[in-house]
């Protein structure tokens, strides 16, 4: 396993090494947030925010009441974080980062201490075999299987592609169900590369998990991967000719999310659309009620609540920028039937702003805290569910991935 | 003897080292760069993909000629070739 820092790395196949950060600084919100909402962040435990940017990452760790941030970071300077992971199952506090260098390609980094120091491994742990005749671009997705499975863990990659690991990210192997999908010639990139870029896996059921790309749309196995079916039925292809607008896959699905204690639900941010489904994605339907455009790429589950979800809707694809300049984030506590928008503490003036499909986040607190970050470099957090918005960071790079973690005694 | 040059940012995976010398039997630069599979695994990973292409915004020079205007990793080598690993006009 991954050695930190101090010490037990010249044992291990990948050697440790020490990237300690350049900038460490505490961050002041501009406004305070909300005080109605104090009562999270408690038993001891601390809120991490980890922040993927096209140079580099960033982690931020709240003081207990999530008023104020420490950052820490750049990480990986120069290249892209598109993937990362803050997993605490089997006792682990281990943050996982996929950095891609432009020229040396992308490998998957490990820390165990919070990005003091961060794996260094020789292989590109996260590879296609020859037979597959590709090669990996970038990884787009790192998940954590389920609480029941700490050791495994999987990885969506440009092109389409799903990994697996069950040994805690030593070593990873393709699906080849996926992999070798007869779909597969006719799966075609999205404005960002053929990504697989989401991953579901049912809590309950081993045998089921879902995975969704662009473009290619929504695919579940039934079978503990083995096979693959398109789930694509009632979900848009704005941009197939008409009558082939509703193909069997081929969808630019730009993400999906679940509530665990709900798996069979899913809610789909589409490129144009924005769907509910309440079997497994089965059959999917249209619940953009009340959005200014059921475009857009960031969708994220409440925590705690399976009626309730985040979006951050776009104008268009032509014009992928907040609507009519204002930086709302929408959400639904009624499961879609309608939206409402979140704007205390957002621009609303001026803000021309994107939000990508893995830069919308929530951690787990009672009261859930929601952050998000913007391609112009933006971090903003509210720890009200939404009611309340706090700017955490201002200027850094254009950000690609938000995700959370929780430190401390009993972090879970 | 064949000699490999390294940037420095892969030094780390040779030991600080900026230079390797590579099996003189080596007939192309494919083979040549296709010895530190095993060697120096590190390095080779991330100056080839795994289907043993060179990645994109790497520039592998021979005897100060870049292989792209030659024969790629087919290019020849003979005697005592410099193979320069640099890394190309790009950056994030």
């Amino acid at each position: 396993m991954v050695s930190s820092t101090r010490g037990k790395s010249a044992a291990k196949k990948r050697s440790s090494t020490s990237k300690k950060s350049a900038a460490t600084r505490s961050l002041k919100p501009k406004k305070a947030i909300a005080k109605r909402a104090s009562r999270s962040a408690s038993n001891g435990q601390e809120a991490l925010v980890l922040v993927g940017t096209m140079k580099g990452a960033f982690i931020l760790r709240s003081d207990k009441s999530r008023k104020q941030w420490k950052i820490d970071g750049p990480y990986f300077k120069g290249e892209a974080v598109y993937a990362l992971l803050h997993d605490t199952r089997g006792g682990r506090s281990r943050t996982y980062a996929a950095a891609n260098s432009m020229h040396w390609g992308p490998t998957l980094r490990v820390s165990d201490d919070l990005g003091a120091t961060w794996s260094e491994p020789a292989d590109h742990t996260v590879r296609f075999p020859a037979d597959a005749g590709r090669a990996v671009a970038q990884i787009w997705q790192i998940a954590a299987g389920r609480p029941t499975e700490p050791d495994v863990l999987y990885c969506g990659v440009e092109p389409a592609a799903l990994f697996e690991s069950r040994d805690g990210g030593e070593t990873w192997q393709p699906n080849r169900g996926l992999m070798n999908h007869e779909h597969q010639p006719k799966w075609q990139p999205g404005g960002g590369g053929l990504c697989l870029h989401t991953i579901v896996v049912d809590p309950q059921n081993k045998q089921r998990m879902l995975i969704a790309m662009s473009t290619g749309g929504v695919y579940r196995s039934d079978d503990g991967g083995k096979s693959w079916r398109a789930r694509n039925a009632g979900v848009r292809a704005q941009f197939m000719p008409e009558g082939q607008k509703y193909p069997e896959f081929g969808q630019c699905v730009h993400k999906v999310v679940h509530h665990p204690s709900r798996p069979g639900r899913l809610f789909l941010q589409n490129h144009w659309g924005l769907y509910r489904s309440d079997d497994w994605g089965d059959s999917w339907h249209d619940i953009a009620n009340g959005v200014p455009s059921d475009f857009g790429f960031a969708m994220q589950m409440h925590p705690h609540d399976p009626d309730t979800v985040y979006i951050v809707p776009i104008e268009a694809d032509m014009f992928r920028a907040t609507p009519e300049a204002k930086l709302r984030v929408y959400r639904t506590r009624n499961a879609g039937k309608s939206w409402e928008p979140l704007t205390k503490g957002l621009p609303q003036h001026d803000a021309y702003e994107n939000v990508l499909r893995d830069a919308l986040a929530a951690d787990s607190f009672d009261s859930a805290g929601i952050y998000f970050g913007t391609r112009s470099g933006k971090l903003f957090g509210s720890r009200d569910e939404g009611a309340t918005w706090t700017a955490m960071a201002d200027g850094l790079p254009p950000i690609v991935c938000v995700k959370t973690g929780r430190v401390g005694a009993g972090a879970a | 003897m064949i000699t490999l040059e390294l940037p420095n940012v892969l030094c780390s995976h040779n030991g600080e080292k900026s230079s390797v010398v590579v099996d003189g039997t080596c007939r192309t630069v494919g083979d040549a760069l296709s010895t530190l599979s095993g060697r120096l695994p590190g390095a080779h990973n991330r100056i080839m993909d795994e289907q043993g292409n060179v990645r994109r915004h790497v520039n592998v020079f021979v005897n100060g000629e870049n292989i792209r205007f030659l024969d790629g990793l087919s290019t020849p080598v003979e005697g005592n070739a410099i193979i320069t690993v640099i890394a190309a006009v790009s950056g994030g």
